[in-house]
């Protein structure tokens, strides 16, 4: 399914988002000990829909988006991805897992294998894909992110925006129906942010559901449907996000985008 | 091109400029002993006083390595050919080698039937090419197999008696495998561990011995039996240690991740195990094997005294071992196993395909350092009566032929030790530059 949109959305057209469930997080809320990192959150994330999560730091929104395929547990509310609920039953869990690609701020690939390596391990391991039909279709995702050439090599030769666009190719290889970017871009030099927005910019217009957690504002303008700004563990404000950027509501909001547009 | 910018600010390089090869001073043999014996007064001093030492040091071994008898029956007989050659008038320092070469199989096998000496050379034949697939990636895979099915080619070698035995004991492994993909077919992946695990220790407890007779009926291959007893010198040492480190490593593996379990009971009896084998001396475990194992098993049960010290060399080993596993778990950063969760991996294919690789990698020199370790200590087991190298040497010396000679002996045993364990260091630094991929 997510194949066929790939192919064939293009620009406008995959902009248009269908009212088909993909994530439903009902009255969530988490706790590190004592500490109430996430409170009451509520949001609904319908297929095709881009994200853009922000807030100043420590506001939760990496927490938030690294509960969607339980990197961390909540334990308060429901999360439903996919129309399956997130549990201690560890097969759903995989299951969702499996659905659901991430990509980290360190990039998190593995040392130890080749970047073709990389892209074919999960297909063949948890997909039980053929390798031959995994190494072509991660052929085709490095392709995608423009380096095929480097399939050989190994992560520890290929700089930040290269091994950031491995990490791409290598979760979308496992046809994830939803993407999650949590701070993509905040480890990499100035030069190479861009390479890897501009993949990331191509994904959404493929229309891939996406949540990314970022400040890269342009970004969140030029892709987004919806911005939504967290602080203390709550959701402050969501719009779309021309209202947002043009006419934020809340004070704490406005506090935030002066300073991160301001200079 | 800079006399038309000499006398402007504003610069544009129009050629970039070659890479080119140093001058001729910073290379070579004498840039080299300049920079590191000569490079001032004090360190001339240092490099003479060096080679000061060095020339004391072999101005006394090559003579006496170099004047060595090599063919003699006893020790007075070594020092007769000595004087023929070099004269009475002054002591001439000399080794009398011959020991060696008159004792070179009890050395080497013990007592082991003196026939029968093919049986442990096809042993370590065996072994060797067992070795290939594991520890060389230009081996093939396929020969894994071959790996797999060496442990009981190279016992049955050893020990010799029916081939049932060997054969009713890899059916336990076979069986092991069967319960795990049939445990795993129809119910968890804790239900296959635990059936992986119970399956083939009843198994082994209540029916190898029929099994070994009905293979021993059918297929009537046997060589001829070799008690524990008989086994001895270096060929001793040599099982222990291989054993030990074959075994050892897996059950490393196994406690450091028991150790770092959620799972109270595993975690608990992780770290009590590590705790209590680590914590105690070898020797008294060796001790516990020879003597009180007796009091704890039913009587009249003979279980080999070799058998249960490989056991316990190998339980302290692992306790070892899985600490040293641990660091290198610990040094892994938390990201790989969130990028392993986060593709859906389960806990044992992460740990499998991610986490072990890498952990067992950076933790290569400390488990190199416990094989070694592990390999020298098996000397211990003289302690118990077994006939180790230096069980032998002291059987020797005791010989009124060979009394009174020492250094010959303990150098020959220290050169066979040392070539084992210089192996080992070698491989695992050839270990560490294959596995390098942090550079192109």
């Amino acid at each position: 399914m997510a194949d066929t949109a790939m192919e064939t959305g293009t620009g406008a057209a995959a902009m248009k988002v269908s009212d088909e469930v993909a994530i439903q997080i009902t009255d969530m809320n988490k706790w590190y000990g004592d500490f109430h990192v996430l409170r009451d959150i509520n949001l609904t994330v319908y297929q095709g829909e881009r994200i853009v999560i922000c807030g100043p730091s420590g506001s939760g929104k990496s927490t938030l988006i690294r509960c969607i395929n339980r990197l961390e547990e909540h334990q308060k509310g429901q999360i439903v991805v996919d129309g399956i609920e997130l549990s201690n039953d560890l097969k759903n869990i995989d299951k969702i897992r499996s659905e659901v690609g991430m990509v980290f701020q360190h990039f998190n690939l593995f040392p130890h294998l080749t970047i073709l390596e990389n892209c074919t391990l999960a297909p063949i391991w948890v997909r039980k894909t053929p390798r031959k039909e995994a190494e072509e279709r991660a052929m085709h995702f490095l392709t995608k992110v423009k380096i095929p050439e480097q399939a050989d090599k190994y992560p520890g030769q290929l700089s930040g925006g290269q091994q950031q666009r491995v990490a791409i190719a290598r979760s979308l290889c496992m046809m994830p129906r939803i993407m999650l970017f949590d701070e993509p871009t905040s480890a990499l030099d100035p030069e190479m942010i861009k390479e890897v927005l501009d993949t990331m910019i191509e994904l959404a217009e493929e229309g891939m559901t996406m949540l990314v957690v970022t400040h890269e504002m342009g970004f969140a303008q030029a892709v987004a449907n919806r911005v939504i700004f967290m602080d203390q563990g709550q959701i402050v404000e969501q719009n779309e996000p021309r209202e947002f950027f043009n006419n934020p509501q809340s004070d704490r909001t406005k506090l935030f985008l002066s300073q991160i547009l301001g200079h | 091109m800079s006399d038309t910018h000499a006398h402007t600010v504003a610069y544009v390089r129009d050629t970039m400029l070659p890479p080119e090869v140093p001058p001729a001073a910073e290379r070579g043999v004498i840039r080299w002993m300049r920079a590191n014996l000569f490079s001032s007064w004090f360190n001339v001093l240092l490099t003479i006083l060096g080679l000061a030492v060095l020339w004391s040091l072999l101005a006394g071994i090559l003579p006496w390595f170099w004047n060595s008898v090599w063919v003699a029956d006893s020790l007075s007989e070594c020092r007769e050919i000595r004087d023929a050659l070099h004269g009475t008038g002054e002591e001439v320092s000399s080794a009398c080698m011959a020991v060696i070469t008159e004792r070179w199989n009890q050395l080497l096998f013990g007592f082991y039937p003196q026939d029968l000496y093919w049986r442990p050379v096809a042993a370590l034949i065996v072994f060797l090419a067992a070795l290939g697939p594991v520890l060389f990636a230009s081996v093939p895979r396929r020969l894994v197999w071959f790996t797999a099915a060496a442990p009981f080619l190279m016992y049955w070698l050893l020990w010799g008696g029916s081939i049932g035995g060997p054969l009713a004991v890899a059916l336990g492994f076979a069986a092991a495998w069967g319960a795990f993909v049939l445990g795993s077919r129809f119910s968890g992946a804790l239900a296959a561990t635990i059936g992986a695990i119970v399956v083939p220790l009843l198994y082994w407890l209540l029916l190898t011995g029929p099994v070994a007779g009905l293979i021993g009926a059918v297929i009537p291959i046997e060589l001829q039996f070799v008690p524990s007893k008989d086994f001895g010198g270096f060929m001793l040492s040599f099982i222990i240690g291989v054993a030990g480190i074959i075994l050892s490593l897996p059950l490393g593996i196994l406690l450091a991740l028991g150790r770092q379990s959620n799972l109270f009971i595993i975690n608990k009896c992780s770290i009590a195990f590590i705790e209590v084998f680590r914590g105690v001396p070898l020797i008294v475990w060796l001790l516990t094997a020879s003597l009180l194992l007796n009091y704890f098993l039913p009587p009249g049960s003979n279980f080999d005294l070799m058998l249960r010290v490989i056991i316990l060399v190998t339980l302290f080993a692992a306790a070892y071992l899985a600490e040293v596993v641990r660091g290198g778990l610990a040094a892994l950063p938390r990201g790989q196993y969130e990028a392993a969760d986060a593709l859906g991996l389960d806990y044992w294919k992460a740990q499998r395909l991610i986490i072990m690789p890498q952990a067992l990698k950076i933790s290569i020199p400390g488990i190199v350092n416990t094989f070694i370790g592990l390999f020298k200590d098996t000397t211990l087991v003289v302690f118990i009566g077994l006939l180790d190298p230096i069980g032998m040497s002291n059987a020797i010396r005791a010989d009124t032929s060979w009394q009174g000679i020492n250094w010959e002996l303990f150098v020959f045993i220290g050169l066979l030790f040392f070539i084992c364990c210089f192996s080992m260091s070698r491989y695992s630094q050839h270990l560490e530059r294959r596995l390098r991929t942090d550079h192109s």
